[in-house]
């Protein structure tokens, strides 16, 4: 596994993940709300995750894998500290919003559902986020960026980065 | 289902059937067959393909047959133009992503997809689908996974579901779905055992077994080569299957001149290796009775119920028979005992094993005993041998097994059905107790149930017994031993519901048998049969036991005979 999605997670995490199983394990059809919960527990489902819910559940890692791939929600690769979520519902992409995601993509070297091995930034879609009236959209965390062209992707992106060398 | 009775039309036929029947059922009912896809019976029923729509009075639209219940007075039509045309759009639709290589599949002529093609005049070029081309899983020395040929009718899911091995699932969604182990793995590093159930239940060529009939070819032709076949107890009872014979035929003399018309050096009975299984592993009972040793004894005949212990019940590994499988002590037995007779070097002998399995081509591969046997092949495998070799296989004369190790007694036959180890172990232990045990029945394990039990009383021990089949089945029982919850003395587990009969490597049949006939219990049938009629029963009785173990073993659980006759295993637990 590569240096970037190697597995980080702590005692901490582990024990809040134990709690939710135990308190879910005897509800019918509790898969989904465990998995919800463990995806905001550590950010994301790799595969130690999901271990540790099929032997808690008591149910195959096969089904838990295939439940967290069917829904676009779950993700499988960590997120970066700067979630960006590009819209590709329809009035952002027939405002051009492909043309966004893909400017972002060459902004930051990674493809979409990716994260950048510094791990600052990461790349997903979504569908609508209910400002069709700024259209493309897109979020970088809880801030919503609107009207977006190609040319304006680079210096939004500058902003996080150089807030993040004044913290250093 | 409850008793009360519906009446219905199909296709102006009146048919009566129990309420809760569905439209499929009661079609059977009125001698009509919708096609189907996805529905297998006792395995499958999701009303996923949308091959069996039909139209029924009171339902909008096209309703799936396998799942649509009946109602009082409903009138089905199923073979309208409106039905017509939604299947043919649909094959066709499936066709677009379906890897068209016909020729060389080892499903064709034999394929559900391909027989409702031809049926409905599907055009296979249609639509085109995006091009993405999946691995081929090769990872597992038992099964061959090509994704771009899977239909995704989810039939292997449940097939592995139901033996609660879970091994696969469907991965993805929308157009990317695809099957395969929890995050994209090879199947070598999931939980699989290798049933290959799977395989069975596949309706397209998705799926088979990993073919070694290549090898067995060369080395067919190979002058400096001895080969010898044996052929496992249930593969007489199910290769006429491969040549249309009906369900349950026995076919074991074609079997023998077919196999004899190959060119080997030798065509032996694996029935002989199971008699002698039975030697060793009732006497192994019978000590480990005595010496207070690790009880239940659980039956190691079966690879896929090793595979499984070792990785779900490794604490159950001491509970194992040490004994090796009929298939690898007969390998064991032909390169020591057979060669030192014959002064052959044992690096000249090629063992074919025949066999009704998947499982048992990991089993040959096992680092305990990787020499044993050079190539296991499924009945199926064989099927194709003798067919591609041109012998007209039901023309055949039926021929005999070559000496020394022909004869076997009917105990061995009977391996091939769930309960038979059992049986055949309880007929011998039974007389090694009590001289004077004359009793050969054993009615309460036979039967194509899940998990039988029974108590038998032999020379002042109780003896208690229980035999599942099925890995559900063999869960449910590994999990009352390990809580202490049932105290059993001896237990036989088969990892394939009904046992070999119904193995993984058995013959492919199509749907239309499959949703139809008992197949379990036909097959099961033509052994107890061979049993009946066989003038020994009880494998201790046999005589070339008494000539195995006069020249060359001493005497059942010998020193000779572990070293031999004897394996190990090894905890490899997976999730």
């Amino acid at each position: 596994m590569d240096k970037q999605n190697a597995f980080r997670g702590t005692a901490e995490q582990e024990a809040k993940l134990k709690a939710v199983i135990d308190e879910s394990r005897t509800t019918p059809g509790c898969l989904m709300h465990v998995l919800q919960e463990a995806q905001g527990i550590y950010g994301y489902l790799p595969i130690e995750v999901q271990t540790m819910i099929a032997e808690g559940l008591g149910i195959s890692l096969s089904e838990v894998f295939g439940v967290a791939t069917f829904y676009s929600q779950f993700s499988l690769k960590p997120k970066g500290k700067h979630r960006i979520s590009v819209c590709l519902g329809t009035a952002c992409y027939v405002k051009g919003s492909d043309k966004i995601l893909a400017e972002l993509e060459k902004e930051l070297g990674i493809k979409c559902g990716e994260c950048t091995e510094d791990g600052l930034f990461s790349i997903d879609s979504c569908r609508c986020v209910g400002a069709c009236g700024l259209a493309p959209v897109m979020m970088i965390g809880d801030e919503v960026y609107g009207k977006l062209t190609p040319e304006m992707v680079k210096g939004i992106i500058d902003k996080y980065k150089e807030a993040e060398y004044d913290n250093h | 289902m409850s008793t009360k009775l519906i009446n219905v039309k199909i296709n102006g036929i009146n048919v009566t059937v129990p309420e809760g029947t569905t439209i499929l059922q009661a079609a059977r009912k009125a001698h009509i067959e919708i096609p189907t896809l996805c529905y297998l019976k006792d395995v499958n029923c999701v009303g996923s393909c949308r091959m069996c729509v039909v139209e029924a009075t009171g339902a909008r639209g096209l309703v799936a047959a396998c799942v649509y219940p009946v109602a009082e007075g409903m009138e089905v039509r199923t073979n309208t133009e409106k039905c017509r045309q939604s299947r043919k759009m649909t094959l066709e639709l499936i066709l677009s992503k379906h890897k068209k290589k016909c020729l060389s599949c080892e499903r064709n002529h034999n394929c559900e997809l391909q027989k409702l093609s031809l049926g409905y005049s599907v055009d296979e070029d249609r639509f085109k689908g995006e091009d993405f081309v999946l691995p081929i899983d090769t990872s597992t020395p038992y099964v061959v996974r090509d994704n771009d040929k899977c239909i995704n009718c989810m039939r292997c899911v449940a097939a592995c579901r139901k033996q609660h091995v879970d091994a696969i699932g469907p991965i993805g969604r929308g157009f990317h779905v695809h099957i395969g182990s929890a995050f994209d793995r090879p199947l070598s590093e999931s939980p699989c055992v290798g049933c290959g159930q799977c395989i069975v239940a596949c309706p397209v060529g998705a799926l088979s077994e990993r073919s070694t009939i290549d090898e067995v070819w060369k080395a067919l032709s190979d002058n400096t080569k001895k080969v010898v076949f044996y052929t496992a107890p249930s593969v007489r009872a199910t290769l006429g299957e491969a040549f249309d014979l009906p369900v349950g035929t026995n076919v074991e003399g074609k079997m023998v001149a077919a196999i004899r018309r190959l060119g080997p050096h030798a065509v032996f009975n694996m029935d002989v290796t199971a008699d002698l299984t039975i030697m060793e592993e009732a006497s192994e009972l019978i000590n480990r009775i005595k010496t207070n040793k690790p009880l239940p004894m659980f039956t190691s005949c079966c690879p896929g119920w090793i595979k499984f212990v070792e990785q779900t019940y490794p604490e159950l590994i001491p509970h194992l028979s040490t004994c090796k499988s009929p298939q690898q002590m007969f390998g064991a037995l032909l390169k020591s005992y057979w060669c030192e007779k014959h002064d052959i070097s044992p690096e000249n002998l090629y063992v074919v094993s025949v066999i009704p399995c998947t499982a048992k081509k990991y089993e040959c591969e096992r680092e305990q005993m990787p020499d044993d046997v050079d190539a296991a092949i499924t009945t199926r495998e064989l099927a194709r041998m003798i067919k591609t070799a041109g012998i007209k296989f039901t023309e055949l004369p039926d021929e005999e097994f070559d000496n020394p190790f022909a004869t076997a007694t009917g105990a061995g036959s009977i391996f091939g059905a769930t309960g038979g180890v059992m049986e055949a172990a309880l007929r011998t232990a039974a007389r090694m107790l009590d001289g004077n045990f004359e009793a050969l029945d054993f009615f309460a394990v036979r039967g194509s149930q899940g998990i039988k039990e029974a108590t038998y009383l032999v020379a002042g021990h109780t003896l208690r017994v229980a035999v599942a089949s099925g890995l559900d089945n063999a869960r449910i029982i590994a999990e009352q031993v390990r809580s202490g919850e049932k105290k059993y003395d001896f237990v036989e587990i088969m990892a394939c519901p009904g046992g070999c009969v119904n193995g993984g490597g058995q013959p492919t049949l199509s749907d239309s048998v499959r949703n139809t006939v008992e197949l379990k219990e036909a097959r099961a049938r033509a052994l107890y049969d061979c049993d009946n009629k066989n003038d020994l029963r009880r494998s201790a009785d046999s005589p070339v036991m008494d000539v195995i173990y006069e020249d060359f073993l001493g005497f059942p659980n010998s020193r000779k005979a572990h070293e031999i006759l004897h394996t190990t295993y090894r905890a490899d637990k997976r999730v």
